[in-house]
């Protein structure tokens, strides 16, 4: 046990025992789950493994029926509902890229800006010099200087992909959720993304779900492998893929 | 911060739209009051209260864009809202008839009398004030809005079930309302007003001003529903619009955000009730039947959704349209006002307002690419012409 209270102590995110069932499908199977403050974690599995149900219940979409989730040893997300987990500071970018298409680049990244997000507070607020340096910021994180007064419609996918992982920089997140940040992605914008997120994680926690395992090698971190909802397989890239039940579950289909 | 609020809301097209309204609030009136009756320029008070219903109408259409264009609410019941404002004007005109009723009650209204009621229910106290009765006019919608809002945007009620609850709801009130029992008068609704604020409501003068205030009550509304969607919080509208759940993952409380457009939406529809009924000289449950909240998508559709001009335009045209065939053509009035229908979603889907919008986005787009092409100019390029836009 005290092993336990002392991983609790200095996690951020802290899953134990969660498990959740649709209609008799159990999606996911007591799953005990934890990430450190400045850990870029990468998540794999087989389709159903349970990873985007994961994130739901993360981020206040999913209750679970059982177990418990933690963020920053304290605040119990299961309480919470989506717009109280994103203030406290975990962002989350959708498999397919959601992002604002009748918006222009810049006005996607005001809205997503850290600020007081009430209804008189939007309905007066004013650009303040602050917030344009940190508009421009993130426009050059993303690479999109240059392309901050197009619509977001008119962007191609994976331009779509980074101004999403744009807005989720600019909402200041301590934990960032990214599915599959690199389907659907040239070879050349997969292995910029990767520096971009390894950038990224240098500031602040992020787990990337993901099956392109090249991709996952790339980024060189913790792998860990979900299966019928729970934990299959954790360690390196190398360990994982090595390990029988993995290569059976996931890699040998 | 309120003045940067205010300067946001003055783009072109709004003071355009303004300064026509305001022209048309003082000329239509002038040309009624200070020209002979014989002259050809005169326009005859039944035309001028007929102008002032349309204008209430352009209001209606205009709060239901903000709700449904910008906020993608497709609200089937902002007829409810319009009756209620209405029903609070003529609870107050009801009062001023006095002892000039059929039954010469000073206090009790003519049906509340024949009812053999002995006093005046509790929710009438206070319509006799005129400055009581227009705060009702705002907070009576403003309220149902918000206990209805209250429990549809927190309870996630989307889509289609939102818009058949709101029909529900205004169809609910026209039960309610048809009862005698619930003291407005029942079946024949509240009519036979005589004085607003002391002049006669049939008085050309007072049509005047009621007219004027039409047309200066929508200007203002369109200046605050323009200054809300070109506000931050009107880029949040827009994203609740397309991509409700993104606006929820960024933070934003989406069920305040919707609660607060749909009670300023609904305060807007019930200024527009108020108006209308002094002009048409009654106001009766009819106004809750449910089609009535469905032709005022159709107006604006027709006028396009999203433009908030689209809706003022669209309620004049139809609604002119339908004065026009009702009485040439009455038997194919309700066949032109479908087929309208079908053709703008087949033909116009962005409306009228919209397509020309969207005309004038891809022709400079189009001259910016040619510009570019001929390698002169380089300054403007595509994606510029259209974020100008």
């Amino acid at each position: 046990m005290n092993t336990i209270s002392e991983t609790r102590q200095k996690s951020l995110l802290y899953l134990e025992n969660v498990s959740v069932s649709f209609d008799g499908f159990k999606a996911l199977n007591s799953l005990s789950f934890v990430v450190e403050p400045g850990e870029l974690r990468a998540i794999i599995g087989p389709n159903g493994a349970g990873k985007t149900t994961m994130m739901d219940i993360i981020t206040g979409k999913t209750r679970p029926d059982t177990g418990t989730v933690l963020f920053e040893d304290t605040i119990d997300l299961t309480r919470q509902d989506e717009a109280d987990i994103a203030q406290l500071g975990i962002g989350r970018k959708f498999q397919k890229p959601t992002v604002f298409e009748s918006h222009t680049v810049w006005d996607n990244l005001e809205l997503a800006l850290n600020r007081s997000r009430g209804v008189f507070a939007t309905l007066f607020y004013t650009l303040s010099p602050e917030d344009k340096a940190r508009i421009e910021e993130i426009l050059e994180t993303i690479r999109m200087i240059h392309r901050k007064d197009e619509y977001a419609a008119n962007l191609s996918h994976g331009q779509k992909q980074w101004l999403e992982i744009g807005m989720l920089l600019a909402q200041e997140p301590k934990l960032l959720l990214v599915d599959e940040p690199v389907a659907g992605m040239t070879d050349a914008e997969t292995a910029e993304t990767a520096v971009l997120l390894k950038e990224i994680a240098k500031t602040r926690s992020v787990v990337v779900v993901e099956h392109d395992m090249g991709f996952i090698r790339e980024l060189g971190v913790k792998v860990t492998c979900l299966a019928e909802g729970s934990v299959l397989a954790e360690g390196s890239i190398d360990f994982v893929s090595n390990d029988p039940k993995v290569i059976e579950n996931y890699l040998g289909r | 911060m309120i003045s940067g609020f205010v300067f946001r809301a003055l783009e072109g097209r709004i003071v355009a739209a303004v300064g026509i309204l305001l022209a048309i609030g003082i000329l239509v009136p002038a040309l009624n009051l200070l020209t002979p009756p014989d002259s050809a320029l005169h326009i005859p008070t039944y035309v001028m209260s007929l102008f002032g219903k349309y204008l209430c109408y352009a209001l209606l259409a205009l709060a239901l864009d903000l709700v449904w264009g910008y906020c993608g609410i497709l609200s089937l019941g902002h007829g409810a809202f319009f009756a209620l404002g209405g029903y609070a004007m003529g609870m107050y005109l009801m009062r001023q008839i006095g002892s000039r009723g059929v039954y010469g009650n000073p206090i009790l209204p003519d049906f509340m009398v024949f009812l053999n009621w002995k006093e005046l229910p509790w929710f009438w106290y206070g319509f006799d004030w005129f400055v009581f009765a227009m705060v009702m006019v705002l907070v009576v919608p403003g309220l149902l809005a918000f206990v209805f809002g209250w429990f549809a945007f927190r309870s996630r009620v989307n889509g289609v079930y939102l818009s058949i609850i709101t029909q529900a709801m205004t169809y609910a009130l026209l039960l309610a309302f048809f009862r005698n029992d619930m003291g407005f008068g029942g079946n024949n609704g509240l009519t036979d007003f005589k004085d607003i604020l002391g002049f006669s409501v049939q008085a050309d003068g007072t049509r005047a001003v009621l007219f004027f205030m039409s047309a200066l009550m929508l200007s203002l509304c369109l200046i605050l529903a323009s200054a809300i969607v070109r506000s931050k919080f009107g880029k949040v509208l827009v994203g609740v619009r397309d991509a409700e759940s993104r606006v929820r993952f960024l933070g934003f409380r989406v069920e305040n955000i919707k609660l607060f457009t749909f009670v300023v939406s609904a305060m807007m529809a019930g200024i527009a009730g108020a108006l209308f009924v002094p002009q048409v000289g009654i106001i009766n449950p009819g106004e809750f039947a449910p089609a009535n909240s469905i032709e005022v998508v159709v107006w604006t559709a027709v006028g396009g959704r999203g433009t908030l001009i689209g809706p003022i335009i669209g309620a004049i045209l139809v609604n002119g349209g339908k004065s026009f065939f009702t009485g040439a053509f009455p038997e194919i009035w309700l066949f032109a006002l479908g087929g309208l229908f079908i053709a703008v979603t087949l033909f116009l889907p962005k409306g009228i307002v919209g397509t020309i919008q969207h005309g004038f986005k891809a022709r400079k787009a189009l001259k910016a690419a040619a510009e570019a092409e001929k390698g002169r100019g380089g300054t403007e390029t595509v994606a510029q012409a259209q974020a100008a836009e």
